[in-house]
């Protein structure tokens, strides 16, 4: 028995007496004891595992530490902390001694304050459901298309329930000077990564996050403090937060003047394009799964828009010729993942499923060849282009095939 | 006394407009949190914004940069800034910015020179970040801005002359000016 194994036994012990004691009052000691025990399952720990026969997983994508969350496989709307996607670029999550860590902030501020992390969870705090999604989610893939999953496609976007103080709260303790208008919100990591935010959202509903599910942000998601811009493009969500520093302009960082600006055709780029547009797809079915036949198969997925609250998913399950309201059973919260549900009766004939979500300003989740239309492009150009396509939302199609199989087929239609 | 105090009273008279402004200048609520010391501050560092505020004492050629980046940028950077798999190029790429084939580089694509400097100060060499002296930041942004033939070699970069270079592209984003970017950028994810 090596030590670890002991000291759970040990646990387990302690336990079973504790059980023992909590019903103390009714019927005798002895009884108890050995009851307890005997309804104690053989592999209970103190901190719990899922079934053994559960094996749904994040797949790493090319050059981990990347992962993608395995959407198809879950239900609700919230991802658990164990499948939240991770898209650091390269960077190894680190795991930092919370004892350690403190927060700065300073600037074009009245008192520059360094607060330690049992300070920072003495602030009022609020607990909010909101999805991050990276920039890079759904972008087009060229070659793989066909077999592409929703894990692949989408899985860059997962929902959790946040704790933490707003930053407006801890910015008051600071006071901002006239002219404040821009922080720049910096990470503890190998890289330093930072990334700007206008005063607007910070002042509006930017948290410093360190509650993640209910229990304590995970290290992949930036423990012991990450920032949380609700709704905004992911990379702007700093992990390992150690450093807030207030400006009056945007502070340039390589992200904002490189890879996130949007290049148009045209040579010029749409630079601080931070709203994550309406987005929805079907889970299942959804590409790599099999239908067992015809006849009954609840269609459900996912909605959610940086805009705020999804007002209406549609279904169609005829390619587009006909389209109807999608079930939205709730909870409907503001830059979250929305639940939807569509009854739909199977003639095992080919079918092509797909979605499309209005967000509260009105904002409709465009068809591929609108999107085109908006870029001034072919929808071929997204297959083709060595430019790096982000903010990529269209309506996703797949196809059911006669043998249940089902495909993406984002460039079929 | 009595008049400076009247004197702030009006200033915050007329600060009651700017209401929600007015209340991020109280005073704290929480008493949370508390000064840094000047040793907390500068491990912490700092970060020169795009005009140039906030770069420090100091300066450097293309020349002193070459030593520089051959010791400490060019394994991973490539030699010649033509990039290798543990780090992008920082050369190249200069007219292919609207054609099918956009190579974003510093020289083609970035456009202020101020961010050059703030990202090898924070950031570089990988792993230790805010260990190269301002001197050796400035001689290492001159070096790629040579090798991006954006300035001459003997060129001094420092404080003064570094906001003053003109990169290719400074007019190739949208909304061109700062001061309008968060008035006018797209906030519904995709626009034209």
């Amino acid at each position: 028995m090596n030590k670890k194994e002991k000291t759970r036994r040990r646990f387990l012990q302690y336990g079973a007496g504790l059980a023992g004691l909590a019903v103390g009052g009714i019927g005798t000691a002895r009884g108890q004891t050995a009851e307890s025990e005997a309804a104690q399952p053989k592999n209970l720990r103190s901190y719990g595992e899922r079934s053994r026969f559960e094996k749904t997983a994040r797949t790493f994508g090319d050059g981990s530490p990347n992962t993608f969350t395995p959407l198809q496989d879950l239900d609700g709307i919230i991802t658990p902390s164990s499948l939240h996607y991770v898209f650091t670029r390269g960077i190894t999550p680190m795991d930092i001694d919370p004892q350690q860590h403190r927060l700065l902030i300073h600037g074009m501020v009245e008192r520059p304050l360094i607060f330690t992390m049992a300070e920072l969870k003495r602030f009022p705090a609020v607990s909010r459901i909101h999805f991050i999604e990276c920039v890079a989610n759904t972008a087009p893939t060229r070659g793989r298309a066909e077999e592409e999953r929703v894990q692949e496609r989408f899985g860059k976007s997962s929902c959790s329930e946040w704790t933490g103080v707003l930053l407006s709260t801890v910015l008051k303790e600071c006071g901002l000077q006239k002219g404040a208008s821009w922080l720049l919100a910096e990470s503890a990591d190998r890289v330093t990564h930072s990334m700007s935010i206008t005063m607007e959202k910070a002042l509006d509903d930017a948290m410093l996050a360190y509650g993640q599910n209910g229990e304590a942000v995970r290290p992949d998601q930036g423990y012991p403090l990450r920032l949380l811009v609700p709704g905004w493009e992911g990379v702007r969500n700093v992990k390992w937060l150690k450093r807030i520093q207030v400006g009056d302009k945007p502070f340039m960082t390589h992200i904002e003047i490189g890879t996130n600006a949007s290049l148009r055709k045209d040579g010029k780029a749409r630079w601080f394009n931070i709203e994550m547009g309406p987005k929805s797809v079907i889970t299942r079915p959804s590409g790599g799964q099999q239908l067992s036949g015809p006849g009954f198969h609840e269609i459900t997925g996912l909605a959610w828009s940086g805009g705020g609250t999804i007002k209406r998913v549609e279904v169609t399950t005829d390619g587009g010729r006909t389209w109807k309201d999608a079930n939205l059973p709730g909870p409907i919260l503001p830059k979250a993942h929305t639940r939807f549900r569509f009854p739909w009766n199977w003639n095992g004939e080919e079918a092509v499923l797909q979605s499309r979500c209005t967000d509260e300003r009105g904002a409709v989740q465009p068809s591929l060849l609108e999107l085109a239309k908006i870029w001034g492009v072919e929808p071929s150009y997204f297959r083709k282009t060595e430019n790096s396509v982000i903010h990529f939302n269209p309506i996703q199609p797949w196809k059911v095939n006669r043998d249940g199989s089902v495909k993406n087929a984002i460039w079929e239609v | 006394m009595l008049f400076g105090k009247s004197k702030l009273i009006r200033r915050l008279l007329a600060l009651v407009p700017f209401c929600g402004i007015a209340m991020l200048a109280q005073t704290p609520t929480y008493n949370l949190g508390r000064a840094p010391t000047a040793e907390e501050s500068r491990a912490m560092g700092y970060s020169v914004d795009p005009m140039g505020k906030g770069l420090p004492p100091g300066s450097g050629t293309a020349i002193d940069g070459a030593k520089i980046y051959a010791q400490k940028c060019a394994a991973c950077h490539g030699s010649a800034g033509e990039g290798t798999k543990a780090g992008p190029r920082l050369t190249g790429g200069k007219g292919t910015i609207n054609t099918a084939q956009p190579d974003r580089t510093i020289g083609s694509f970035w456009p202020f020179a101020p961010p050059i400097w703030n990202m090898i100060n924070r950031s570089m060499p990988v792993g230790q970040g805010g260990t190269l002296k301002p001197d050796e930041v400035y001689a290492l942004t001159a070096f790629i801005l040579y090798r991006n033939e954006i300035i001459k070699e003997s060129d001094v970069m420092d404080a003064q002359t570094l906001p003053k270079v003109q990169m290719p592209n400074r007019d190739g984003f949208i909304p061109a000016k700062l001061e309008d970017i968060n008035r006018l950028r797209c906030r519904i994810g995709t626009c034209p």
